[in-house]
């Protein structure tokens, strides 16, 4: 995973990943401070019929914060273990995530308005045309396969119906 | 023998055609799954539970543990003929295993790889036979103060025995529990950490979480490193399988040995991984060839692979004797046994008699079939890895979507989902433990109930953790396991120990 043996000079340089750790270091910091803060206002001590709803959550927002600063300083300014500065992504790791979660991210939104069929057999038939250069022939029909059988296979044999979207536009099957 | 008795029973129970049927579907699409890149054990039970709501449980546990021991079986496919570890706890197989194919012996490292599994598999089902219902009735006794000392010591043995930064392991814990926490308190109905957002009510599912954890972050992963597979050839002739199975009884010392160390470290969280690391290791430190380990020996594929099977079954001990999960995928199968309406830990074995001596006999009966199915249909599987990534990409993607979509018919955990996926690959790259997390998820609300009965029992007083011997050895047990890291470190300085050779190799799970 390592991306310091590559000679690349022409790549981009990203973060390092020790700076990725402590951030998300400070991240985890905060979601225990919000935690916290949510426990501490529902109520974190001892009621009158026992322990409160935030009794339990504000422990485990206390030991997240400490988590947080542990990782934080191990990151940072540990003397035994050696600062990881390799780079977390490069320019081109990168690029091929995005290309995927992006699309994906897309896929999301469209299954909210079409409905989880249309938008897969879309999703899957562009994925393979633009990512995998594959015929537009190709494409399209593993897409409708795969979808068809998806059909069959939650609506028909075991009866659990799956998303439709805002626009049902399978309306006209019956299912 | 009232156990033999009641696994005849089972064996009763399981040999329907109906049972068979799904046995078989199950080990397919179990070695479907660990072959794939993406799926896996923990994220594809999670994928087909919901397809299993309206089976009987028997015949639902049935499916989902046989999908479990065919992602096992699947996960030595790919270690051995590409190289890639399908699972953690495949990675040591693939020390000696791909040697092996690369010098043209697939066939013998398959042969001997699915022999061990199943030999490991197989002590570990007559131990959980015997030891289950023992622990079982043992627990019968257990009040609040007791089950919430083997929840802590459960999470405290991550710390103890996991890989990494304490404070990492710690942190993925604490998240998991944060997350559980949302949504309606079961004891007072207060809403949690909602924040105000309606939509939150339901709470986080730890399916959503698994689904999106170990799914879409392990797509994202593969895709970063520009997957292109490159894989030997197999064929399982039937005169290779007899000459390696004809070798085999001579490495029975590496296999009593690896069974033994699986086992001990599955009942314990998180095991299969370090138990195939750990057979490894002392396979390669006690055998004759010891120091050609790495070149394609035999004994190489042997330990882990049998040591690996041991532990993944044996994770199953915890989950029906006690409620509590030893893996992932053992947590899954508790979330399922959930939403059939059983309710899991020591009464099950009282309750639910035909529902556990079922799945016992299943275990059985489930590795047997496994170990044919995969022996005669090697080829198909590893054609599938020459599928191009751009098809299997998406398709696993719209997979993962059904599946979190199915859990509770809500959109918005197709989001979760996503969000989920970008965590588990920052995660990963990060070196943060995901069990621990799957695991508080999944165990948060009850840890809290027995955390929160405990202390309304005692008036707030912790020390009702020291109340009695029992108790107080397991919670004295699990702050040990918490404190480990600084214990070791401490006895470091009086006595340095040896190096782990393997410990860069281990990935962190």
């Amino acid at each position: 995973m390592s991306s310091s043996d590559r000679t690349d000079p022409a790549a981009s340089k990203g973060p390092a990943t020790y700076v990725v750790d402590a951030v998300v270091a400070v991240i985890v910091f905060f979601i225990g401070a919000v935690v916290i803060f949510g426990s501490r206002k529902l109520g974190a001590e001892w009621t009158s019929d026992g322990p409160g709803s935030g009794y339990f959550p504000f422990y485990i927002g206390l030991v997240m914060c400490i988590s947080g600063a542990g990782i934080f300083y191990q990151a940072l300014f540990s003397k035994t273990a050696k600062r990881n500065t390799d780079e977390f992504v490069d320019g081109e790791q990168l690029k091929r995530v995005l290309s995927v979660l992006l699309p994906a991210a897309v896929y999301v939104l469209a299954v909210q308005f079409i409905g989880l069929y249309i938008a897969s057999a879309i999703y899957i038939a562009l994925f393979m045309v633009i990512l995998g250069k594959f015929s537009w022939l190709k494409s399209i029909g593993i897409a409708l396969c795969v979808n068809v059988l998806f059909f069959l296979m939650f609506e028909v044999w075991f009866k659990v119906p799956l998303f439709k979207g805002a626009y049902n536009m399978l309306d006209f099957l019956g299912y | 023998m009232d156990e033999i008795n009641s696994l005849l029973q089972g064996f009763a129970v399981v040999l329907t055609p109906m049972n068979m049927l799904l046995m078989i579907v199950g080990i397919v699409l179990g070695v479907l799954i660990g072959v794939l890149p993406g799926l896996g054990g923990a994220n594809g039970v999670a994928i087909l539970l919901p397809l299993t709501f309206t089976m009987t449980p028997t015949s639902a546990i049935i499916m989902l543990s046989c999908i479990y021991w065919g992602a096992l079986f699947g996960g030595a496919i790919t270690s051995i003929l590409f190289n890639i570890p399908g699972e953690p706890w495949s990675v040591a197989t693939t020390f000696d295993g791909y040697p092996m194919a690369q010098q043209g012996r697939a066939g013998e490292a398959l042969t001997a790889a699915f022999t061990s599994s199943f030999i490991g598999a197989f002590v570990a089902v007559v131990m959980i036979t015997f030891l289950a219902p023992l622990v079982a009735k043992f627990a019968l006794k257990f009040g609040p103060p007791e089950f919430f000392a083997v929840y802590l010591l459960t999470f405290c043995s991550f710390v103890g025995m996991g890989k990494g930064s304490p404070f990492k392991i710690l942190a993925s814990m604490t998240l998991g529990f944060a997350l559980a926490s949302v949504g309606m308190d079961t004891v007072t109905g207060q809403l949690r950490l909602t924040f105000g957002w309606t939509e939150l009510m339901r709470g986080f599912d730890f399916l959503i979480a698994v689904i999106g954890l170990f799914g879409i972050g392990e797509i994202l992963l593969s895709m970063e490193e520009g997957l292109a597979f490159s894989g030997k050839h197999a064929k399982l002739d039937p005169k290779v399988v007899l000459a390696t199975w004809k070798k085999l009884p001579q490495y029975w010392m590496t296999s009593v040995r690896s069974s033994l160390v699986g086992i001990w470290m599955g009942i314990t969280p998180g095991g299969a991984t370090p138990a195939s690391f750990m057979s490894y290791g002392l396979a390669k430190k006690m055998s004759k060839n010891g120091d050609k380990f790495g070149t394609g020996q035999i004994e190489g594929v042997i330990a882990p692979e049998t040591a690996a099977h041991a532990a993944g079954t044996s994770a199953l001990l915890p989950m029906l004797a006690l409620g509590i999960p030893g893996s992932p995928t053992a947590a899954v199968l508790l979330g399922g046994l959930l939403i059939w309406g059983l309710q899991p830990g020591p009464l099950l074995f009282v309750e639910q008699k035909d529902f556990v001596w079922g799945l016992i006999a299943s275990m059985y009966l489930g590795n047997l079939v496994g170990l044919l199915v995969v022996l005669s249909t090697v080829p198909l599987f590893a054609s599938i890895l020459r599928i191009p990534f751009s098809i299997i990409a998406p398709v696993i993607i719209v997979i993962c979507a059904i599946g979190a979509y199915t859990v509770h018919s809500a959109m918005l955990d197709i989001w979760f989902m996503l969000i989920f996926g970008v965590m588990g690959y920052m995660f990963k790259k990060l070196d943060y433990p995901l069990a621990p997390l799957v695991l508080a998820l999944v165990l948060g609300d009850k840890a809290e109930d027995s955390f929160r009965q405990s202390m309304l029992l005692s008036q707030g007083e912790l020390g009702i953790m020291y109340s009695n011997y029992l108790v107080g050895s397991i919670t004295t047990l699990a702050l040990i396991l918490l404190l480990w890291p600084l214990i070791s470190k401490g006895l470091n300085l009086i006595r340095p120990a040896k190096k782990d050779e393997f410990e860069a190799d281990r990935p962190v799970d």
